[in-house]
């Protein structure tokens, strides 16, 4: 599934003195299949940004194609958008309510009005997907777990609805860093194995490295950078003054390159680091 | 126990459930010292009983058995509360939970106005903490429109003004975009450095943990391990194993090591990196 977005503009609160343009003008083309990472500081626009692409927001101006269907204008029926694209909010794990686990995930599903086994075979999917044992979790309350398995459920919830289309809005944010890399696996498989699209909204950098085929840098409402993650992450002084940075790796192989060492400045991941020093040092 | 911002003694923390069932131990027995100007990590995972243990430090919780000193003051004596709270302020991770006035130095002010300080002593206090933590251009505007690392900092400004000895700081950076995170990292390690004040940091990012005296590892309600930045880090595996993490450029030193690579594993920063490998070369 292919999503297109064209001269989106987005603004807040326009005519008023807190007008703001959280859009500006963004036009990017996402393929089927693609894992791409958008990152951006605090108030960049990627929420804005991602909010557009299940209709959760209108656009001020320009429009959003997702396949071959213009959603942003006529009478698109928006729930079908909606069981397409997935949107896992952040801190999903505060919109768990239900007694069990089972309970919570097939909320979704149920809604969507398909037949009980279709609910029940899906959530025993999405736990699988997600990593969740389902005879071991299905009766348990979502509340006593720990943070990552709740938010794993959360996830599942999404996944339920089988989107083709997947967004994370800062998936690992609090999370410790077995559960966070717990997290990263899922969102991997959910990728690799079931060919999900996935985009996700992220503030750490290595996270995004050891990920995304692709990423998208947004500044002050405008895509600044697109493009594979060795060619972004050369651009460690634009990201700076943009309020990210690069991996630590990054740092390190540009200190190496400065002192000689003859390195690629494609490395970005430790993986990839351990193996072109361990070249250079034998 | 004079030189002791905060120690803990053999506490334990049971959270009770609704139905009065199940009890859960958050904290297991931990005895733990906190010395006045140290600048002391609290690694562990979620669930590790790590912010449990510092809810204690200021007396937002109680132990269930064992006892918490915060300068002396024992914090299970309830008429010593607010002078233990003014001692030891605490900074959470959602910014947006802890500003409650819809301007900046009004913000700043509810602390001291609470404590019952004289209006024109508030009127310095909170220009001089907001310009501490460099948010002075910022005192006329509301909290809610500032950037992430601005609001924390508004929050650390709000405890300053309570003029506290210590500052206990709950993943003060978990929602931050990478220079809200340096943003406050360089403020945190300045109060430290400048004004002298004891600061316990529990973070998630093993690269703010690097800058410390001394960290604290909690597993399962207890320390698990203890020791400076370079003693803690430099064992990877045992860090790893209890679900944590530990610098990226320790990593590599640690992978390289085990390919036989004679480089030392308490490597920390980058530029002790370069050094390093710049030797090997």
């Amino acid at each position: 599934m292919s999503i297109k977005i064209e001269n989106l503009t987005h603004i807040y609160m326009p005519g008023t003195p807190f007008e703001k343009k959280a859009l500006d003008n963004v036009n990017v083309e996402i393929k089927d299949g693609e894992f791409v990472a958008l990152i951006g500081h605090t108030g960049s626009g990627k929420s804005t940004f991602v909010q557009h692409l299940n209709g959760l927001l209108k656009p001020s101006s320009g429009r959003i194609i997702i396949n071959d269907t213009c959603i942003t204008e006529g009478k698109v029926k928006l729930s079908e958008i909606r069981k397409k694209v997935g949107l896992v909010f952040q801190y999903p794990e505060y919109q768990l309510f239900e007694e069990t686990i089972e309970k919570d995930i097939s909320f979704g599903p149920h809604k969507l009005g398909l037949s009980e086994e279709e609910v029940f075979s899906r959530v025993r999917r999405a736990m699988d997907m997600v990593g969740l044992n389902y005879e071991k979790y299905k009766d348990k309350s979502p509340f006593e777990l720990s943070g990552g398995q709740k938010r794993r459920v959360a996830i599942a919830g999404v996944v339920a609805m089988e989107p083709e289309v997947l967004i994370l809005d800062e998936p690992t944010a609090g999370l410790d860093p077995k559960g966070r890399d717990e997290i990263l696996q899922q969102i991997k498989n959910l990728h690799r194995e079931y060919g999900m699209t996935i985009i996700l909204v992220s503030h750490s950098m290595e996270d995004v490295a050891k990920l995304a085929d692709r990423i998208l840098v947004m500044h002050k409402g405008k895509a600044i950078l697109d493009g594979e993650p060795a060619d972004v992450f050369k651009e460690s002084e634009l990201l700076e003054s943009v309020g990210l940075a690069v991996p630590q790796v990054t740092y390190l192989i540009k200190e190496l390159r400065k002192k000689g060492f003859d390195l690629s400045e494609d490395i970005f991941t430790i993986d990839q680091a351990v193996e072109a020093l361990q070249k250079i040092l034998k | 126990m004079a030189d002791n911002m905060i120690s803990c003694e053999n506490v334990v923390f049971r959270y009770e459930s609704m139905e009065g069932q199940t009890e859960k131990v958050a904290v297991a027995g931990v005895d733990l010292e906190v010395k006045k100007g140290e600048f002391l990590v609290i690694l562990g995972h979620n669930g590790s009983g790590k912010s449990t243990i510092a809810k204690h430090m200021n007396a937002l919780l109680l132990p269930s058995e064992g006892k918490v000193y915060v300068d002396g003051m024992d914090t299970l004596q309830e008429d010593l509360i607010w002078e233990i709270r003014s001692k030891a302020g605490m900074v959470f991770q959602n910014p947006d939970n802890q500003l409650v006035a819809t301007i900046v130095e009004e913000d700043v002010a509810f602390g001291p106005e609470n404590l019952g300080v004289p209006s024109d002593e508030i009127r310095a206090r909170v220009d001089e903490c907001l310009k501490t933590v460099n948010m002075f251009e910022y005192r006329k505007h509301a909290p809610h429109l500032l950037s992430g690392g601005q609001k924390q900092r508004v929050a650390i400004a709000g405890i300053l003004a309570m003029r506290p000895d210590c500052i206990i700081l709950d993943e003060p950076t978990a929602m931050l975009d990478p220079s809200g995170r340096k943003e406050v990292i360089k403020t945190i390690t300045e109060l430290n450095k400048k004004a002298g004040i004891t600061i316990i940091l529990i973070t998630h990012y093993m690269e703010e943990a690097v800058e410390a005296d001394r960290i604290v590892v909690m597993d399962e309600g207890k320390v698990k391990m203890e020791g400076t930045p370079k003693e803690v880090f430099s064992k990877v595996a045992e860090m790893k194993d209890i679900g944590l993490d530990v610098p990226q450029v320790t990593e590599i030193a640690y992978e390289l090591k085990k390919q036989g690579i004679n480089i030392s594993t308490d490597i920390l920063t980058i530029s002790e990196m370069v050094n390093a490998l710049c030797q090997l070369k």
